[in-house]
Parts: C-alpha cells; sequence; structure tokens
C-alpha cells in the first residue's frame, strides 16, 4: 500500500479512482439497454455518497468499478482507472488481485454475501491469504484482531461460527472484517445498512467510521437514503436513471438545487413535523436526459 | 361487524406466545379504538411480528385473550374473522405468487368468501390503490416493487376488512416509493374509517402514521404513549430514547 495517509474528511490531491463516461448496457430483446449512461466521477481518499432509487444505476456503476459486471453486459468508458492501473485494459487476472486486496466491497445482505458452508473466521482468513503472504497460525491471529477491531465482543467464539448462526448486524460486522483485513485502498459499500435494524445500523456505521478514517481509504457509499449519507460523507453524488443529476459536498445538502435531490430530502417522514400528506417525487422525464 | 359499546374494536389481554421453551411474546395488553391507528416499533426479535401473527390465529397463543368488537376469539378463528381482519406482508417480492396475474391474485380471496360481485370489487381495489385496470392481467414480475405492494395491499382491501395488519409494509421499498405507499395508506384509512395496527423498526414511520404506539423489547411492552407525546419529548423509558437517537440518524 502506498504510504500516502491524509487525515479523513479531506479532498485528496491526487485521484484515487478516475472514472469518465462510463456506460453500463444489458442485452433486452429490443437491443442493449443502457442502465448507466455517461458517469464521471473522480475520487481521493475521502468519503463519497452515490445516491438513488433502485434502478438508477449506482450499484452498477459500483459493480463495474470492481470487475463484477456479468459476461453478458457490455461496458465502455474514456477512462476508468484505479490508482495508475487502466481497469478496461486490465487482464482478468489483475483484477481478480485488485478485487478483495485493494479495492473491497461491502453487499447489502450479509445472509446472502457470507459463505453457508464456511466458518466466519476461516472465510477473513481465506481473503487474507488470498491477497497477502500469510501462514495459516498468522492469519488466524490477524482475523481475530480484525472481529476484535469490527467490537465483536467475543472473537473466539465467533471465528468458528457460520453465518446462519449469527444475527444481521453481526454478520455485516464480519463481513466488514474481511473487507478490511487485506487493507483495501479504496472501499466501495453498496447498502451496507439497508438490511439492519435502526440501533443496528448506527452501531455497524460508527465501527465502518471509524476504521475508514484509521485507514485513510477512499470510500464510495452507496445508499438510498439521503439523510443518513449526508451525515456520513464528505461528498454526495446524486443519480437518476442512469446518470448523474447533481454533486454536491455533504454541508451544502440543504441547497440542493435539482428538484429530485430536494425530493428525496422531503419524503421521509420526521418526528415532531408531522406533515400530511408526505411529499412525492414528481417525475420528470427532462431529468433522465 | 358490531363493534362495542366503548369504540373498541381490537383488545388484546395479556396475550402469551412460547416456541418450545422461547417465550417469544410475553403478557402483552392493548386496546384499539375503532378507526384508529396503533403502532408496534422495536428492533429485530422483540415478538412485534409474531404478536400480529398470534391476532391472526397464525401461531398459537398459550395464554391471554384476544378480543374483537368485543366478542373473544376461539382458538381456530372462523372464517368471517378473515373477512374483517386482513394483513399486508412485508416483502412484496415473497407475498405474491409469481405465477399468477394480479387478477387471478385478487380473485382468490373472493373465491375463499364466496362473493359474487368480484368484478366490481376488483376493479374498485385496483383504482383505490392507484393501479387502474391497465395492471389487472400483468404478473408479479412486471411491477416494481412499490406496486407489487399496492397490489398486495389492493388484496387485502378488496373484502373490505375492518382492520388490517401491516407488517413493515414499505421496509423493503426505497424512501421515495415508501413515501408514496404510506400516503396511499392513509388516504384509504381515512375513506374507509378502517382500523391500523402497524409494524415497524423505523420510529420516524410510526410516529407519521399512528396516534398510538407501544415499544417492544425481548417480547415485552417496554413503554406505551401517544405519538404527539414522542414528539414533544416525553418519553421515559430509556429504551424508547435510544430508539429516538437512532431515527434522528448517523451523528459523528
Amino acid at each position: 500500500m502506498e504510504t500516502l495517509k491524509l487525515p479523513a474528511g479531506e479532498a485528496a490531491p491526487c485521484s484515487l479512482l478516475q472514472v469518465e463516461n462510463l456506460r453500463v448496457s444489458y442485452p433486452t430483446r429490443t437491443g442493449f439497454t443502457e442502465v448507466v449512461r455517461g458517469v464521471t466521477l473522480s475520487i481521493g481518499r475521502e468519503r463519497v455518497a452515490i445516491v438513488g432509487e433502485s434502478g438508477s444505476g449506482k450499484s452498477q456503476t459500483g459493480r463495474a468499478v470492481m470487475g463484477l459486471t456479468p459476461p453478458h453486459a457490455r461496458v465502455s468508458a474514456q477512462a476508468l482507472r484505479f490508482a495508475d492501473i487502466d481497469l478496461l485494459a486490465a487482464p482478468e487476472r489483475e483484477r481478480r488481485r485488485l478485487r478483495g486486496g485493494r479495492i473491497a466491497m461491502i453487499l447489502q445482505d450479509p445472509k446472502y454475501s457470507l459463505n453457508p458452508v464456511m466458518s466466519i473466521g476461516w472465510q477473513i482468513v481465506e481473503t487474507l491469504r488470498t491477497h497477502k503472504n500469510v501462514g495459516v497460525k498468522e492469519g488466524r491471529e490477524r482475523a481475530m484482531d480484525m472481529l476484535a477491531a469490527v467490537k465483536i465482543r467475543d472473537p473466539h467464539r465467533v471465528f468458528d461460527l457460520y453465518p446462519h448462526e449469527v444475527s444481521g448486524g453481526m454478520g455485516q460486522r464480519a463481513m466488514i472484517a474481511m473487507m478490511l483485513i487485506a487493507d483495501p485502498e479504496l472501499m466501495i459499500a453498496d447498502e451496507p445498512t439497508s438490511a439492519l435494524d435502526v440501533t443496528v445500523r448506527l452501531e455497524v456505521l460508527k465501527i465502518l467510521d471509524e476504521l475508514v478514517s484509521n485507514r485513510g481509504m477512499g470510500l464510495i457509499f452507496i445508499s438510498h437514503d439521503l439523510r443518513l449519507v449526508s451525515a456520513f460523507c464528505d461528498r454526495i453524488i446524486v443519480m437518476y436513471a442512469g446518470r448523474v443529476v447533481e454533486e454536491l459536498a455533504a454541508s451544502d445538502l440543504a441547497h440542493a438545487q435539482h428538484p429530485y435531490t430536494q425530493g428525496l430530502l422531503n419524503c421521509l417522514p420526521k418526528i415532531g413535523g408531522r406533515q400530511t400528506p408526505l411529499s412525492v417525487l414528481d417525475r420528470k422525464a427532462e431529468w433522465a436526459e | 361487524m358490531n363493534i362495542g359499546a366503548n369504540g373498541k374494536i381490537l383488545t388484546l389481554d395479556r396475550v402469551n406466545v412460547f416456541f418450545n421453551q422461547f417465550h417469544a411474546v410475553k403478557n402483552i395488553s392493548m386496546t384499539i379504538a375503532s378507526g384508529g391507528s396503533y403502532g408496534l416499533v422495536g428492533e429485530s426479535g422483540s415478538g412485534k411480528s409474531t404478536l400480529l401473527r398470534a391476532i391472526m390465529g397464525a401461531v398459537p397463543t398459550d395464554k391471554g385473550v384476544v378480543t374483537i368488537a368485543g366478542k373473544p376469539l376461539p382458538r381456530r378463528r372462523p372464517k368471517a374473522f378473515y373477512r374483517d381482519v386482513q394483513m399486508v406482508f412485508q416483502d412484496p417480492y415473497g407475498s405474491l405468487h409469481p405465477r399468477q396475474t394480479v387478477d387471478r391474485l385478487l380473485q382468490e380471496p373472493l373465491a375463499i368468501h364466496g362473493l359474487a360481485d368480484g368484478e366490481r370489487r376488483i376493479r374498485k381495489a385496483l383504482d383505490d390503490v392507484g393501479l387502474g385496470g391497465g395492471f389487472r392481467f400483468r404478473h408479479a414480475h412486471q411491477l416494481s416493487g412499490g406496486q407489487r405492494q399496492r397490489v398486495a395491499i389492493a388484496r387485502a382491501l378488496i373484502l373490505e376488512p375492518k382492520i388490517l395488519l401491516l407488517d413493515e409494509p414499505t421496509s423493503a421499498l426505497d424512501a421515495s416509493v415508501q413515501a408514496e405507499v404510506l400516503n396511499l395508506l392513509n388516504e384509504v384509512r381515512r375513506e374507509r374509517n378502517l382500523t391500523y395496527l402497524m409494524v415497524s423498526h423505523d420510529l420516524a414511520v410510526i410516529h407519521h402514521m399512528c396516534d398510538r404506539l407501544m415499544i417492544m423489547q425481548n417480547g415485552c411492552a417496554v413503554e406505551e404513549l401517544a405519538a404527539d407525546e414522542l414528539a414533544a419529548g416525553e418519553a421515559h423509558n430509556g429504551y424508547t430514547q435510544d430508539l429516538l437517537k437512532a431515527s434522528e440518524g448517523f451523528a459523528r
């Protein structure tokens, strides 16, 4: 890993990830349908949120960066660069080395993203040993430390548990431990807390917050909850129908210009200020253009 | 159904649910006024969904009495009960039959209860949930999450029930679609004078939808209060305050 360390919240001068005019399309009966239509973004060692409804292409953008787009889909871009590696030209072996090593991804639901027939601890060791030259014994110790770092109280017990034996919050913490153990430079978190309860959600976010700022890594936080990310991230990118409609600093969220961003912000019920009916999005065709 | 003289439509008196040795719901009592809307809040595993299923008769209650409009319900719920009480489930991707059209889905409850004017009811139910006739012959996979939840609500409404039990009706939906479905539920309640019992882990949603609410933890009722008291900061229990803090969102 490079020795560049920056305090969290400060935009890095050198960008970690450079995406220019990214397009992802899937074949359908009537030809190719574009789900990501020309996304341009640049991310340093900072926290960036990508926000949008389901179908806005936010997850597809994250997956394209990871190289997890299925083979029948088409990915094209003018530039898709991670550090100094051209991701589009990189051979599959190289991309596999990056995945989980220098770029990591946390998925939404730990119930489906953990291996059901392998104990939690050994899954973490497996990730570490795939990317780093580490012996079994040392790997085990480091996995224990990592489980302790994500605030699992009894790592020795949890190490030998299987995913179905732990709660959602615990599973998601194990997932974070697994993704962080190889010391990635960029983390993509795809709705990491949507499957969790409100109270557990805060705990998991706090852990993620601490670890990301201590390690000085870049974070892409994909979510549909605008209010949540505004407190968690430095910069917010709002996507609609495969395009970026607005990009703004989290602190400027109150002054959002685009009606879609305002709509996303206003549609959540709030304790105290009860408004009936809740304001709903009035989707306009020109937003997609 | 005649509503009791005191206007209470649904009463629970010390209801308990056991799963083998596990005590899932412990001594819960509540009364819901006719036309009211009551919320149950708690984390997963707190027994709030189990309580809803106990009212439906889907899980056996061990002790305690459930009373609807002044009449205690027998352990095996009579068929007429389901005309008065209907349920909407959490996940619209799991609660609709994947190989049936919307039309077929809506005919099922009509066939079960032997209702004749199906055509009128289906049209009205679809109109009421804002879908219209164009959706009538589609399959569930051709609909978005919000549209599916609307079909599930239409299916519950088609029997013209008095009480709707809502088990996290919006937690599988996007925030923007959630607002649409919540507005729809409020509208339907006002038009038909329905009574709601709604479960959610999101305190803000319950506060928006309900007049009274109960906080549950580990199968016990921790606190019961009016929504206005919650907004005024009159929650006394520590756990309720934790939930309130959590619903305000993440703070560094």
